[in-house]
């Protein structure tokens, strides 16, 4: 073992943590953790979803303390009692998951704990306004300061989040999965943001799922599984295999189940000329029964609102609306969902779960109905209806009256799948459906997709990652600015032809 | 191992059921404290006294389950039960003047909550409006007079069935429909997710405005319930009865475990509310403390037993 604070190949260690331990009630979350953080480089953490990552991140940023073990920041043991005392000692937090103030303006929420004061000690306003204004000018973001959070998109927020903690004098950055709520573009100046970090000699901690994010940014790499490290290697020793097979203990053949093509003839939804100014205009497209139709588009695309208006979540200004062939008319969720549609949100906080409230509840709330008609017995088919789903879909619980809120976000999905495959919905839009989910979790959501267009359901699949609306689409259409801008079949699949596409009409 | 188990198992009930906890203490301290506290007579006497705030706190329960609130039921009551009351003495017929009670109850709360769920009034100030129309009604009504000699319509909260008095009899019921319909029906579960997460009930298709009406109007038959009970209780029809119940209601839910901000609460968990400050005010009254100290000790007795409550829901959060 090292000295602590000695130089190590010319790089300072900012963070050194010796033997961290931590258990919650009948699981042991980490146990004897060694890890450290150089300066100006950039260090991945590994894992599948469990595996302790956000517990470590937690014990990092102060919100849960470790059973045992030492910290150690810039040389100095430290004791981070909670967040503020993080914010200190120069640790900033971007978090997987947003928890915002849906009615925050911009500028609030950008200098949310550090606003700057006036002569008299009071907030300097004129200032924020001033800067959050050079900020958004620089970042080429086009809202307004003013321009509340509850009307932007999820990954408006978190580049607001991104910004946020890049801006501020931050010695070590935690990310963990910033990059799940945004694409391509975004992540592109994520990444520049990050390497301009390193070279004033800031420390990141980067936790992904995304390997070929990872290998692009990455100085070093740790992997955790099961609480424990089971490596930690420098990036350029390592590829993309290697460190699968170190987060799952096996190596994993392909990223995609096989896919069948099942389309039949029959035009379950159709969509023509629909219309919400500004957010998209004109659109017309159709999904078959059996058939995954992607959606592919940079992140204010419009795809998000074309599939909120086809739900009932938000009202539309024109065009029509067919399912099987049959104008419906969706003026609430209750009418899509009476007319056959079903819809997992991107935001599955917001829209998916009840977090309060148990797994079973949560599962069957969609079909309440058919249990509570002949009264108390119904309770018990709720309870064999709701069970066998989990197993099939491997829904890891430790039992169905576990608070959603326990669960990790990979079972919480499934939950909200499960609602959906008990109602048994004739078209399926699923808005990101595997954002923030592990590796291991979203191969088993690719799956379920499949069994669903094998079963005949139609699927509207909304993604931001590529990849996967490649591997699972049997076609797909491409948005730009609030317009389709390509319609493409499988063997034009592509990423080149795609963000060509997507892409269109910008500058 | 079996160690390890029993310490799960304490843990598991310190968390969940931290409420009764308190209760079964209070309990064994009460009766440590004065050798009458356990007699029959003290306890059927504790349970008459709750009753009529029991049957509000429940309406309070589900109205807040649901993710809103109801500052009227205390001038709520008191308007149900002086129409019952005169209702009974223009009439001399009970189930009429129980059904004006309960049908004034109703009546007031869907008006509250069609202000709500029709014109978007947030529920603290339709029914804080409600709070002071409902009074002024009532005080209208009877020019701030008491109305006495009301005969027989006594029955209803000193009466008894084979020994055990009505309103115990009444609460029972009560509690026992709250649990049923909390546990057992649609509209339960239905309560429970939209308090829970308004935006995933929406995104779920429930039709949100009915639940929250319905909520409200069953919550109002209760309240007009209580009204009857009170009057029948106190022998008159009182227009100045049920001031500040509208906060004995609310702590009575909130140290019985129910969520402010709604989606947790459970029927037994407010029974056992209820009967904590039953309790607490029986043995300050059995030990001689003087009423204004009793004011402070239940104050603060209230914001204790939500601060536990609330420290062990963190702890099952972290977990």
């Amino acid at each position: 073992m090292s000295m602590k604070g000695e130089a190590i190949g010319g790089a300072m260690p900012l963070l050194e943590v010796c033997g961290i331990s931590k258990s919650f009630p009948g699981v042991r979350a980490l146990s004897e953790i060694e890890f450290r953080l150089l300066s100006g480089t950039v260090h991945v953490l590994c894992g599948e979803n469990g595996a302790g990552k956000s517990t470590f991140v937690k014990i990092l940023d102060g919100v849960c303390q470790p059973d045992s073990g030492e910290i150690w920041v810039c040389g100095k043991r430290v004791r981070i009692d909670d967040p503020i005392t993080a914010r200190r000692l120069g640790i900033g937090m971007i978090f997987q998951e947003l928890d915002y103030v849906p009615d925050a303006t911009v500028e609030q929420s950008l200098f949310l704990g550090s606003e700057p004061r006036n002569r008299i000690g009071g907030i300097d306003w004129q200032k924020i306004r001033r800067r959050t204004i050079e900020l958004l000018n620089t970042e080429e973001l086009p809202y307004l300061p003013t321009t509340k959070l509850k009307d932007l998109t999820v990954s408006d927020i978190q580049i607001l989040e991104i910004l946020k903690s890049v801006s501020s004098e931050k010695r070590i950055l935690l990310m963990d999965e910033p990059t799940s709520a945004i694409t391509d573009r975004e992540i592109e100046r994520l990444f520049e943001k990050i390497a301009q970090l390193s070279a004033k000699g800031v420390g990141i901690i980067y936790i992904s799922h995304k390997m070929d994010e990872i290998f692009k940014i990455a100085d070093e790499i740790t992997v955790f599984r099961d609480g424990e490290t089971v490596g930690h290697e420098p990036a350029d020793t390592l590829d993309k295999e290697n460190v699968i097979s170190m987060m799952v203990g096996r190596r994993i053949e392909t990223a995609y189940p096989p896919k069948d093509i099942c389309v039949t003839e029959n035009v379950a939804l159709q969509i023509t000329s629909l219309t919400r100014k500004p957010f998209f205009n004109d659109i017309s497209f159709f999904v078959r029964s059996g058939e995954v139709v992607g959606v592919a588009g940079l992140v204010g695309a419009g795809r998000t609102e074309i599939a909120r208006a086809i739900f009932g979540l938000d009202p539309f200004d024109s065009g029509q609306i067919k399912v099987n062939g049959q104008p419906v008319r969706i003026d609430s969720v209750s009418d899509a969902i009476s007319a056959g549609i079903g819809m997992l949100s991107e935001d599955r906080k917001r829209y998916g779960l009840i977090l309060c409230r148990n797994v079973k509840e949560n599962a069957s709330l969609l079909v309440l109905e058919s249990y509570f008609k002949h009264g108390r017995n119904a309770k018990r088919a709720e309870q064999r209806d709701v069970s066998t789903m989990f197993e099939q879909m491997n829904v890891k619980t430790p039992s169905l009256a576990a608070t959603a809120r326990t669960l990790s976000g990979g079972n919480q999905q499934k939950i909200v799948l499960t609602k959906w495959l008990l109602k048994n919905q004739e078209v399926v839009i699923l808005d990101e459906p595997t954002r923030g989910i592990d590796v291991g979790a979203k191969f088993e959501i690719y799956k379920i997709i499949l069994d669903l267009a094998r079963n005949g359901k139609a699927i509207l699949l909304i993604s931001s990652e590529l990849p996967e609306l490649i591997g699972l689409s049997d076609r797909m259409y491409v948005m730009a600015k609030g317009k389709i801008t390509a319609e493409l079949s499988r063997d034009q699949f592509d990423q080149k032809t795609v963000m060509n596409f997507a892409t269109q009409g910008r500058q | 191992m079996r160690f390890r188990m029993i310490g799960e198992i304490w843990k598991t009930i310190r968390t969940r059921c931290s409420i009764f906890l308190v209760l079964f203490g209070m309990i064994a301290i009460a009766s440590a404290i004065s050798p009458v506290f356990l007699s029959t007579r003290n306890l059927s006497n504790i349970a008459r006294q709750i009753s009529v705030v029991t049957i509000m706190a429940f309406a309070q329960t589900i109205i807040i389950i649901t993710g809103m609130i109801d500052l009227s039921v205390g001038s709520v009551m008191a308007l149900a039960g002086v129409l019952s009351v005169s209702a009974y003495v223009a009439t001399e017929s009970l189930f009429l003047a129980l059904s004006v009670g309960i049908i004034v109850g109703v009546a007031a709360t869907t008006v509250s909550g069609l202000f709500v769920t029709r014109l978007n009034v947030p529920p603290f100030i339709a029914t804080l409006g409600m709070l002071t129309v409902a009074r002024g009604i009532v005080l209208l009504y009877t020019k701030g007079q008491n109305i006495y000699q009301i005969g027989n319509y006594v029955t209803f909260g000193q009466g008894d069935v084979l020994g055990v008095p009505m309103p115990i009899i009444v609460m029972t019921l009560v509690v026992v429909t709250i649990w049923y319909l909390l546990n057992h029906t649609r509209i339960g579960r239905y309560a429970y997710a939209i308090g829970g997460n308004e935006d995933a009930a929406r995104a779920s298709g429930l039709k949100i405005r009915r639940v929250k009406l319905q909520v409200y109007m069953i919550a109002g038959a209760l309240v007009g319930l209580a009204g009857v009970l009170f009057m029948s209780r106190v022998n008159a029809g009182l227009p100045n009865a049920g001031i500040g119940y509208e906060l004995d209601t609310i702590s009575i839910a909130v140290i019985g475990g129910t969520s402010i901000t709604g989606g947790v609460g459970t029927a037994l968990g407010t029974l056992a509310g209820a009967f904590i400050i039953g309790i607490l005010n029986n043995i300050m009254n059995l030990m001689g403390v003087q009423s204004y100290v009793q004011a402070v000790v239940r104050g603060l007795i209230i914001v204790l037993a939500v601060a536990y409550d609330t420290r062990a829901q963190t702890k099952r959060k972290v977990a």
